[in-house]
């Protein structure tokens, strides 16, 4: 056994864990066991580099690794530990953007190892060098894209900009240029290798990556940040292959088709495809859509809905971003709490694209402490609509809006959405009449079994909180259960 | 099928009629559900001293607003069990009758009440789906059978359920193992549990161990993989899974002190799943009650409808009336559920009954149409257990887009692929022939690993495929010391930048996890 075989097997072994590592992660009860087999497989991985590394560099390059690792370690943990959970998809999106960074720098310095030494270069053989070249570009594109990208999705996601999509003339007809533009320099740089076509390259990719994720409205935000996911993959098997390195293209490919993966379960439940919500968000038809009024709404007082809800049998709540806006996640925990005390059956729906990160609501409901298995899926709860009480939508509009199936002339037409208007009694909460992202107006305000209660949602259910009534009318429906055995 | 009625037509009659089936307690109207039906605009005519059974007198009945009279000349005629012959021939063109009718198991008594020209409505046709809940009086049935059968094995069993220690000694707690966990079975473990035994239970679907979990109970798995079924019952098992079962219930039977079994497959004999030998390694003072009894029995040795003790001292009890041992809240349950189908049929509340046959709930129990024999229904799948992903839209353009490729065209293009990567392949360098391998066969197992994942953890997933797609960092540190200090320099930038992602992601994704729990406040 040599250092290098060595390294090979570790490689082997690592790239093993990262499997395992996802596939644990896709259920509940294995999902701890998968962190602990990713972290297993990235410290091998990383030890076996370095190790390796440290038999042909300086002590001072050592230290520097060490140096940059430590620093770097040390920052991630204290974002990791300081987050908000509402914060979730800004942080994912600003991980996104280094890893694309990572990867245009790492392009960068195989091009100036290799082609800037011009025919005096001896790492590369020669009848590969075309292929060098071409793999440079090709991971210096990636990764820009997915830098950029994920800044604006930063950028849109913490409102440091406006989330409205941007709508330059001609949008996809700039992206199919910036796609051609890679194309053509790319063969003009396997010919012909120079740093103003890397120069260019780099430029013509972190434009697309602004561009592209730009002109993106912020309702498509779960599409947006699973398939930067997935850019971030591909980008890390681009420099796979530049350096030759199998284990670098097998997580690649693994953290790629992952994301890719992710972001069609997102379109899906769009029902719409990966391209045309890339080519342009909803905004781009709401104006024709529609701000007239479609009748009149009723409003309702949290004393009310306090009632309402002490006097009901079953209830489900459909969270949506504003609910992550408001932090009201809290508050709605407690109040299920307390209505499950009281023997009322809670439920929660969540639409796959509620919040702005797949999962997201979910994650949010987690924090509060809300046992994760009354919190469904819109598959799961469709049907049980027709038999509900009560349906509290707090923050949620488009995936609540009964127009996607009734007209077919709404932008938003044929997307499944959560069919609330089926139950006895639906509240609203909401701070004005405005329209959702999609910039469609929601005819379940108007409908009769609709109220709106408008307001702050974490104002509004602390509100509901006072309100309700103390004493519980009847014994809680589940006893507690005596177990005489330990634990 | 439109349910336009002309108001001046008068109410119509609902009968309630005393059950002539020996044994049976149950009645299908009680005197709380009468005033239900009467408010949905009926007459309600009862049988005299057809509640008797069930504790309810005439007096209550006529109190709640019913005659008592002969409730056959009613229009609408509401009953627990099938009728038999004579009471088949007392049935008039036109009435409707409403009851456990078992279609399946009967099709000469579909035939009969066909001859007759009524309309015949099956109560234990009832699709499992979550809007029918409320009239699915076998669910409801099995819920106090479940919890009968509990109360009959404590009468017979010679100890506590819970275990104590007393000033007269220590008692250890009774050991119970359910099998089957349907309504019955659930009701059985929370009645068990809830009476302070230790409650084990078995079943086919790994996915009901939740629920046992739920009612306090222990679920034991069966090591063999096993397929749901799409209707919400219990399919047949391999033979591979019944070694397997088989060996678990021996294990069971020589430690636990009670076994209520309540296998069935509807439309079979149940299955055997306690035998002789297993009865016989059972301590003396056990108790097998055998809630399937009726179909056959789950246990060998079983005699329907009687408790028989076996040469070991133990007591198989083959009751088939359990629910109607409990005759009053039997009947209070059934009655229930009759009035929510009522209620379904009755979209007016005018006093007429009108079966719509667009409804899937209304057109699967009616197994004859004046006259007209429409059993068996179109079958209906059940949501809990197999979600369509296609959503159910009333406009055409609402449907999910057809995939526009014809497959001619998709093999065509799978194969211009195929073609192209095997160009590719042919023409590269070994080298990155060999890296294309490698890629291409991570990309098939990121694809299938990642395939079914619950929708819950798609935050966790994402940071933690975040994390690790910071493994470019070894890209950048095999590029550090090698160069100029401007190749170090960035690579240090990058090694920088991907330990943030390789840290705070593993960091923020294990504290996401460490949040998500089921109910705490159950425990």
């Amino acid at each position: 056994m040599t250092s290098t075989t060595a390294s090979h097997a570790a490689d082997l072994v690592a790239a093993l864990l990262f499997i395992l590592s996802l596939a644990g992660l896709s259920q509940h009860r294995t999902s701890r066991a998968g962190v602990v087999y990713g972290i297993a497989g990235m410290a091998l991985a990383l030890v076996a580099t370095v190790v390796l590394a440290a038999q042909s560099i300086t002590a001072g390059a050592v230290l520097l690794i060490v140096l940059a690792m430590l620093l770097g370690g040390a920052a991630g943990l204290w974002r990791a530990r300081r987050v908000e959970m509402t914060q979730m998809p800004e942080l994912i999106a600003v991980l996104h953007s280094f890893v694309g960074l990572a990867a245009v720098l790492v392009g960068w310095n195989g091009y100036l190892e290799v082609e800037a030494h011009g025919s005096a270069q001896t790492l590369v053989a020669g009848d590969l060098l075309g292929i060098h070249h071409a793999e440079v570009f090709i991971g210096i594109f990636i990764g820009g894209v997915t830098f950029t990208g994920s800044v604006v999705a930063f950028l849109k996601l913490s409102g440091r900009i406006a989330s409205r999509p941007l709508t330059l003339p001609g949008k996809n007809a700039l992206n199919l240029g910036a796609l051609a533009a890679f194309a053509g320099l790319t063969v003009w740089f396997t010919v012909r290798p120079n740093l103003g076509l890397m120069i260019a390259v780099t430029l013509v990719a972190l434009a697309l990556g602004w561009h592209l994720v730009a002109s993106i409205g912020g309702g498509d935000m779960p599409v947006v940040v699973s398939m930067l996911n997935s850019y971030s993959g591909w980008a890390a098997a681009a420099a796979g292959f530049l350096l030759d390195n199998n284990l670098l293209i097998v997580t690649g490919a693994l953290v790629g088709s992952s994301g890719a993966y992710l972001s069609y379960i997102m379109c899906r439940a769009m029902n719409r495809s990966f391209l045309s919500v890339i080519a342009g968000g909803f905004g781009v038809e709401a104006p024709s859509g529609g701000d007239e009024e479609q009748g009149e709404h009723r409003e309702i007082r949290a004393e009310e809905t306090a009632a309402l809800l002490a006097g009901a049998r079953s209830v489900v709540i459909t969270p949506g971003y504003g609910m992550a806006v408001a932090q009201a996640q809290h508050p709605v925990a407690e109040l299920t709490r307390r209505l499950r005390e009281r023997g009322v059956e809670v439920r929660f729906g969540v639409h796959p694209v509620a919040g702005r990160l797949p999962g997201h609501m979910n994650v949010l409901l987690a924090e509060a402490k809300v046992p994760y298995d009354i919190v469904l899926e819109m598959d799961e709860i469709n049907d049980d609509f027709a038999g509900t009480s009560v349906v509290l939508v707090i923050g949620a509009n488009d995936t609540v809006n009964p127009a996607a199936m009734d007209d077919p002339s709404s932008p938003i037409a044929g997307m499944p959405v959560l069919r609330v208007w089926e139950a006895d009694q639906v509240i609203v909460f909401k701070r004005s009449m405005a329209s959702g992202y999609a910039g469609v107006q929601n005819p379940l305000f108007f409908r009769e079994n609709s109220s709106m209660l408008f307001g702050d949602a974490k104002q509004s259910v602390d509100a509901i909180l006072q309100a309700l009534p103390g004493q519980a009318r009847e014994a809680p429906a589940q006893p507690v259960r005596q177990r005489t055995t330990a634990g | 099928m439109s349910a336009q009625v002309p108001t001046h037509h008068p109410p119509q009659r609902i009968g309630v009629v005393a059950e002539s089936t020996p044994g049976e307690t149950r009645v299908a109207a009680t005197p709380a559900t009468v005033r239900q039906l009467l408010d949905l605009g009926y007459q309600v005519v009862v049988d005299s001293q057809a509640g008797a059974a069930s504790g309810f007198t005439d007096e209550a009945y006529t109190e709640a607003g019913a005659g008592i009279g002969d409730a056959w000349a009613a229009e609408v005629i509401l009953k627990v069990n099938a009728p038999s012959d004579d009471e088949t021939a007392r049935l008039r063109a036109g009435t409707t009758l409403v009851g456990l009718l078992a279609p399946a198991q009967r099709p000469e008594l579909v035939q009969a009440l066909a001859a007759r020209g009524v309309t015949a409505l099956a109560l234990d046709a009832v699709p499992r789906i979550s809007r029918a809940q409320s009239m699915d009086v076998l669910s409801s049935m099995a819920n106090i059978a479940g919890y009968r059968a509990v109360i009959e094995a404590a009468h017979v069993f010679g100890r506590f359920f819970t275990g104590q220690v007393t000033a007269a000694g220590k008692v250890p707690p009774a050991k119970v193992l359910v099998a089957g966990v349907g309504v019955a079975g659930l009701a059985a473990i929370g009645a068990a549990s809830s009476m302070g035994a230790i409650v084990r239970a078995t079943d086919p679907r790994p996915e009901v161990a939740d629920q046992v979990r739920s009612l306090g109970g222990e679920y034991l798995p069966v090591d063999v993989a096993q397929e749901a079924g799409t209707d919400g019952y219990a399919k047949a098992t391999s033979a591979d899974y019944d070694r397997a079962a088989a060996a678990l219930y021996h294990e069971q039977a020589q430690d636990v002190d009670i076994i209520v079994t309540t296998a069935l497959i509807p439309g079979r004999p149940a299955p055997r799943l306690v035998t002789a030998e297993d009865v016989a390694a059972m301590r003396p003072g056990s108790v097998i009650v055998d809630m399937a009894a009726a179909q056959g029995g789950n246990v060998e040795g079983t005699v329907p409808g009687r408790a028989v003790v076996t040469g070991n001292g133990v007591t198989i009890i083959g009751y088939t009336d359990l629910a109607g041992r409990l005759a009053t809240q039997a009947s209070q349950l059934f009655g229930t559920n009759l009035v929510n189908l009522v209620k379904l049929l009755t979209p007016g509340k005018d006093g007429r009954l009108v079966v719509d046959f667009e409804d899937v709930v209304q057109r699967a129990v009616t197994v004859v149409r004046a006259g007209e024999v429409t059993w068996p229904p179109p079958p209906v799948a059940v949501s809990a257990a197999a979600p369509e992903p296609a959503p159910v839209a009333p406009a055409a353009p609402a449907e999910p887009k057809p995939s526009r490729l014809t497959p001619a065209v998709r093999f065509g293009l799978l194969g211009l692929g195929m073609l192209a990567v095997f160009l590719l392949i042919a023409f590269a360098p070994a080298q990155l022939a060999e890296n294309f391998t490698v890629f291409a066969l991570a990309v098939v197992i990121g694809y299938y690993v990642i395939g079914k994942v619950h929708h819950a953890l798609h935050t966790p997933l994402m940071s933690v495929t975040n994390a690790i797609s910071g493994i470019v960092v070894i890209g950048a540190l095999v590029q550090i010391g090698h160069e100029s200090w401007v190749v170090t320099t960035l690579s240090s930038v990058a090694v920088l930048l991907t330990s943030v992602n390789i840290f705070g992601g593993f960091a923020v994704t294990r504290r996401m996890l460490s949040m998500f729990s089921t109910a705490p406040e159950r425990r």
